[in-house]
C-alpha cells in the first residue's frame, strides 16, 4: 500500500504537467493555424519571417 | 489569433494589424506573404494563418501603415484588406474559453476514472475501506474545482434562462452536475459508497466537447464571412483638396471625399461622377450585362466595375431615395423574418428539457412514495438526469455540422450562416438569377465562325487596347482561334462609342453601329461593328455565356425532384433564351427586387421552401427572403452578406453539392437522434427502477456520445478521396 502513496501523486503530477503544457500551448497561439503549421514544418529556411 | 507580443525589449511603439488575405492556399503562399510583409520598412513581425486566411502584422505606426503592407502584398499578387480587430477577437476568445475547460474537464475525468475504477472493482473484495475512503476524498479534491471551473458555461446559461423564466438544455445539465457533485460530497463525508464524481465530470467533459465544436463552427463561418466583406471593401484612392493622392481603406471613406477610380478598378463607395467619362459594368447592381456610359453627374454604386477610363467620383451619403437604400430596406424586413428560424437542437430542447425534469422529479417522488430514504431516491433521480442528459443534442448535432462544413470548405463552398446547413436540407425548389449566376456574367463572341481569320485578327488588334467587356471577349475569341493577338498602335478610344486608328489601309473603326457608320438595322445592342476604309462593315454579336455545367446542374436538380425556376431583372427575350438553354420551364423576366421577393413569398405561402441562388445587388433582398441562399464568390458584397453559402469557381455544381451535403448532415443528425432515442428508451426505465448506478449511467452515456461522434466523422471522411 505504501506504493500508492507516491504512485497516485506521481500520476496526478504527470497528468497536471500535460494539462499545463496544453494550456501553455493554447495561450501561446500554437493552435491558431493548424493548416499552416503542417507546411511550416517542411520549410527549409530558418524561421526568420516570424520574429526578428 | 492573438496579437503576437513584440519581442521583449523593443522600445518603439507598435500597433497590430490583421489582414484578410485572399488566395492564400499553400505553404509557399504563406511564406511569400510573410516575407513580403516583413520587407516593408517598419514592420516588426508578420505571421500568416493558413486556416483563417489572415495575416497578423505588428508594425511601428510612425514608420508605416496598413496601406503600405497591403500595397506590398498587392505587388506579389495577393489581395488583402484590414479586418476590424475588436470584432474578430470575441468569437475567438469564446472558443479558447471553452477549449481550456475541455482540457481541464478531460484531465479531471481521466484521473477520477482511474481512482473510481479501482474503488468499484475492489468493492466488496480485498480493498481496505480506508484506502477506498482516501480515493473518494482524492476524487472530491479533483472534482470540486473542476466542476466550479469547467461547469461555468452551463451554469451561466442555465441561470440566465431561469432568470428569464425559461427552460433550456443547460438547466437539466447544471442540475445533474450540481446534484451529483453535492450528493457525492455528502456521501464522502459520511463515508458511504454512493460516490459519483466520475459520472459528473465525465458528463461535463463530453458536453463541453459538443459546445466547443458548435462554437468552432460559428467562429469559422463568421471568420469566412468577415474575410469576404473586408476583401470587398478594399482600398480606395482619395484626392485631397490640394490635388495630392493617398490610399485609404474603403471603410474609412467619408461623404464628400473625392475618389480616383482607375480603369479596371471597382468603385469603392456610392457617389456621383464629377470628372471623366467612361463605361461602368453595373451587372452586379442591375443584372444588365451591357455596360453603361457615365459622364459627370451620373450616379455610380459601390461594387460596379469601371471599365474604360479613369473616373473621379465624389462620395455621397447614403441617400434614402437610391436603389441601394431601397434594397437595404427590403433586406432588413426579410432578415427579420428569417431570424425567427429555430435550429434543430433548440427545437428538440424545447420538448426534451421539460421531459427530463419531469422524469427526474417523478423518479425522486416515486421512490419516496415507495418508502425509500431520501438519499436512495435522490441517487436514482441523479442517475435518470445523467442518463437523459442530451448528448445527442449537445454533441452529435455540432459534430455532424462541423464535419459537413469541413467537407464543403474543401470543395470551395463556404458556409456563412451557422444554421444554413439545416435550412438548405429542407428546401424543395431552387430559384436561379440569370446574370452572373446561371451565366458567367461575361459576354462572349457568338457568331465568330462566320468571320475570316484575317478579319478577326484585325478587329482583335484594335480591341486589345480596350477594357470594354465586348473588346475583351473579342480578344479572348481571337486568342483561342489564332493563338495570339498583336495589339495595334495609335488606337484612340472614345468612351461609349468605340475605337479608331489610322492605318496604311485607311481608317479602322471598331465600336457601335453609329460609330462605324452603319445605318438602320438597330438590333438588341450586344454587338460591335468593325470597318476599314470603305469596306463593308462587319458585325460581331455577343451573348452572356452560360456556366459550363448550367444545363447539367439544372437537369440533376430536376432528377432529384426539385422544382427549378429562373427570376431575372433582364429583358424577356434574353431570359427566355437562357431558360431554354438551361432547361428551366418556369421563368420570370423584368423583375424588380421587390418583384422577386413577392414571387418567393407567394411560393412560401404555398408551403414551398426555396433555395435562392443569386449574385447581384438586386438579388440581395431575395437571398435574404428565401429559405436558404447561395451566391458565387463574384457576387456583390451585400449579396454575399445575405447568402448562407458562397461558392467559388466557374461551375454551378456546388449548388447541388451544398444541397446534398445539407441533406446528408440532416440525415445523420436524425440517425444520431435515433441512436439517442433507442438508448433512452432502454436506459431510462432501468434508471427509474433503480437498476443503474450513476457510474454505469456515465459509462453508457459516454459510449453513446462516442458512437454518435464517430457517425458524424463519416461525413467528413468521405470527402477526402
Amino acid at each position: 500500500m505504501t506504493a500508492l502513496a507516491w504512485l497516485i501523486p506521481a500520476a496526478l503530477v504527470l497528468g497536471a504537467l500535460g494539462l499545463g503544457a496544453f494550456l501553455w500551448a493554447l495561450r501561446s497561439g500554437q493552435f491558431d493555424d493548424m493548416e499552416g503549421a503542417a507546411y511550416r514544418a517542411l520549410e527549409d529556411d530558418p524561421p526568420d519571417g516570424e520574429i526578428r | 489569433m492573438t496579437a503576437h507580443v513584440p519581442v521583449a525589449g523593443f522600445a518603439t511603439a507598435s500597433a497590430t494589424l490583421i489582414l484578410a488575405v485572399d488566395d492564400m492556399h499553400c505553404g509557399a503562399c504563406l511564406r511569400s506573404v510573410e516575407r513580403a510583409a516583413m520587407r516593408v520598412p517598419g514592420v516588426d513581425s508578420a505571421r500568416a494563418s493558413l486556416a483563417a486566411k489572415r495575416l497578423s502584422v505588428t508594425y511601428d505606426p510612425a514608420q508605416t501603415g496598413e496601406v503600405d503592407v497591403i500595397s506590398a502584398l498587392d505587388r506579389i499578387g495577393f489581395t488583402a484588406a484590414p479586418i476590424e480587430t475588436a470584432k474578430q477577437d470575441r468569437g475567438d476568445a469564446r472558443q479558447k474559453y471553452l477549449l481550456r475547460r475541455v482540457a481541464v474537464a478531460g484531465f479531471a475525468a481521466m484521473n477520477i476514472m482511474l481512482l473510481s475504477i479501482a474503488v468499484w472493482s475492489g468493492e466488496g473484495g480485498d480493498m481496505d475501506p480506508a484506502v477506498a475512503g482516501l480515493f473518494r476524498w482524492l476524487s472530491a479534491l479533483i472534482a470540486l474545482p473542476t466542476v466550479v471551473y469547467a461547469g461555468q458555461p452551463f451554469f451561466v446559461s442555465g441561470f440566465a434562462a431561469l432568470k428569464g423564466h425559461r427552460l433550456n438544455m443547460d438547466v437539466p445539465i447544471s442540475l445533474a452536475i450540481i446534484l451529483a457533485t453535492g450528493m457525492s460530497l455528502y456521501q464522502t463525508m459520511l463515508g458511504n459508497e454512493q460516490v459519483y464524481f466520475d459520472a459528473a465530470v465525465t458528463l461535463l467533459f463530453f458536453l463541453l466537447v459538443g459546445r466547443y465544436l458548435d462554437e468552432s463552427l460559428r467562429v469559422r463561418a463568421r471568420g469566412e464571412a468577415q474575410n469576404l466583406l473586408s476583401l470587398q471593401g478594399g482600398i480606395a484612392t482619395v484626392i485631397d483638396a490640394d490635388g495630392t493622392q493617398r490610399k485609404v481603406a474603403a471603410h474609412a471613406l467619408r461623404p464628400g471625399d473625392r475618389l480616383l477610380v482607375a480603369a479596371g478598378e471597382r468603385v469603392a463607395a456610392d457617389g456621383v461622377v464629377f470628372a471623366g467619362k467612361g463605361q461602368v459594368d453595373q451587372s452586379l447592381i442591375t443584372g444588365e450585362t451591357a455596360p453603361e456610359t457615365v459622364s459627370p453627374g451620373a450616379q455610380v454604386y459601390a461594387g460596379t466595375l469601371n471599365l474604360t477610363h479613369g473616373l473621379q467620383i465624389e462620395v455621397t451619403a447614403a441617400d434614402s431615395a437610391t436603389l441601394l437604400a431601397e434594397i437595404g430596406r427590403l433586406m432588413m424586413a426579410a432578415e427579420q423574418g428569417k431570424a425567427r428560424y429555430r435550429r434543430l437542437a433548440d427545437r428538440a430542447a424545447q420538448i426534451y428539457a421539460p421531459a427530463v425534469h419531469g422524469l427526474g422529479l417523478a423518479t425522486f417522488l416515486g421512490w419516496l412514495a415507495l418508502g425509500a430514504n431520501w438519499q436512495t431516491a435522490l441517487t436514482h433521480a441523479i442517475a435518470v438526469l445523467i442518463i437523459t442528459c442530451p448528448c445527442a443534442l449537445a454533441l452529435a448535432v455540432p459534430a455532424v455540422q462541423i464535419a459537413a462544413a469541413s467537407r464543403l470548405f474543401r470543395r470551395g463552398i463556404m458556409l456563412k450562416a451557422p444554421d444554413g446547413l439545416e435550412r438548405i436540407a429542407e428546401i424543395d425548389m431552387v430559384v436561379f438569377d440569370k446574370t452572373g449566376t446561371l451565366t458567367l456574367g461575361k459576354p462572349q463572341l457568338i457568331d465568330g465562325e462566320d468571320v475570316s481569320d484575317d478579319l478577326l485578327a484585325r478587329a482583335a488588334a484594335l480591341a486589345a487596347v480596350s477594357r470594354h467587356p465586348f473588346a475583351l471577349a473579342l480578344v479572348a475569341a481571337a486568342e483561342q482561334r489564332l493563338g495570339g493577338v498583336v495589339p495595334a498602335s495609335g488606337v484612340e478610344e472614345t468612351p461609349g462609342e468605340g475605337l479608331a486608328r489610322t492605318s496604311p489601309h485607311g481608317n479602322e473603326r471598331l465600336g457601335s453601329a453609329a460609330w462605324c457608320g452603319v445605318e438602320g438595322d438597330v438590333s438588341e445592342g450586344a454587338e460591335v461593328w468593325y470597318v476599314r476604309g470603305d469596306d463593308q462593315p462587319v458585325r460581331f454579336g455577343f451573348a452572356d455565356a452560360m456556366r459550363p455545367d448550367a444545363a447539367e446542374t439544372v437537369a440533376r436538380l430536376k432528377r432529384r425532384g426539385f422544382e427549378v425556376a429562373l427570376l431575372s431583372g433582364d429583358r424577356t427575350g434574353v431570359v427566355e433564351r437562357a431558360a431554354r438553354e438551361a432547361g428551366i420551364d418556369t421563368w420570370r423576366a423584368e423583375l424588380k427586387p421587390a418583384g422577386k421577393i413577392a414571387w418567393l413569398e407567394a411560393r412560401a405561402k404555398e408551403g414551398r421552401k426555396a433555395l435562392m441562388a443569386g449574385d447581384g445587388l438586386n438579388d440581395a433582398p431575395a437571398l435574404a427572403t428565401a429559405h436558404a441562399s447561395i451566391s458565387p464568390a463574384t457576387a456583390a458584397d451585400l449579396s454575399q452578406r445575405a447568402a448562407d453559402f458562397v461558392f467559388q469557381g466557374a461551375r454551378l455544381a456546388p449548388v447541388v453539392e451544398a444541397i446534398a451535403t445539407g441533406r446528408r448532415a440532416h440525415a445523420m443528425a436524425m440517425q444520431n437522434f435515433g441512436v439517442a432515442a433507442i438508448y433512452n428508451i432502454i436506459c431510462v426505465p432501468l434508471a427509474m427502477a433503480g437498476f443503474v448506478t450513476p457510474l454505469i449511467a456515465a459509462i453508457v452515456m459516454s459510449s453513446s456520445s462516442i458512437l454518435v461522434t464517430l457517425n458524424a466523422a463519416r461525413l467528413a471522411g468521405r470527402g477526402r478521396s
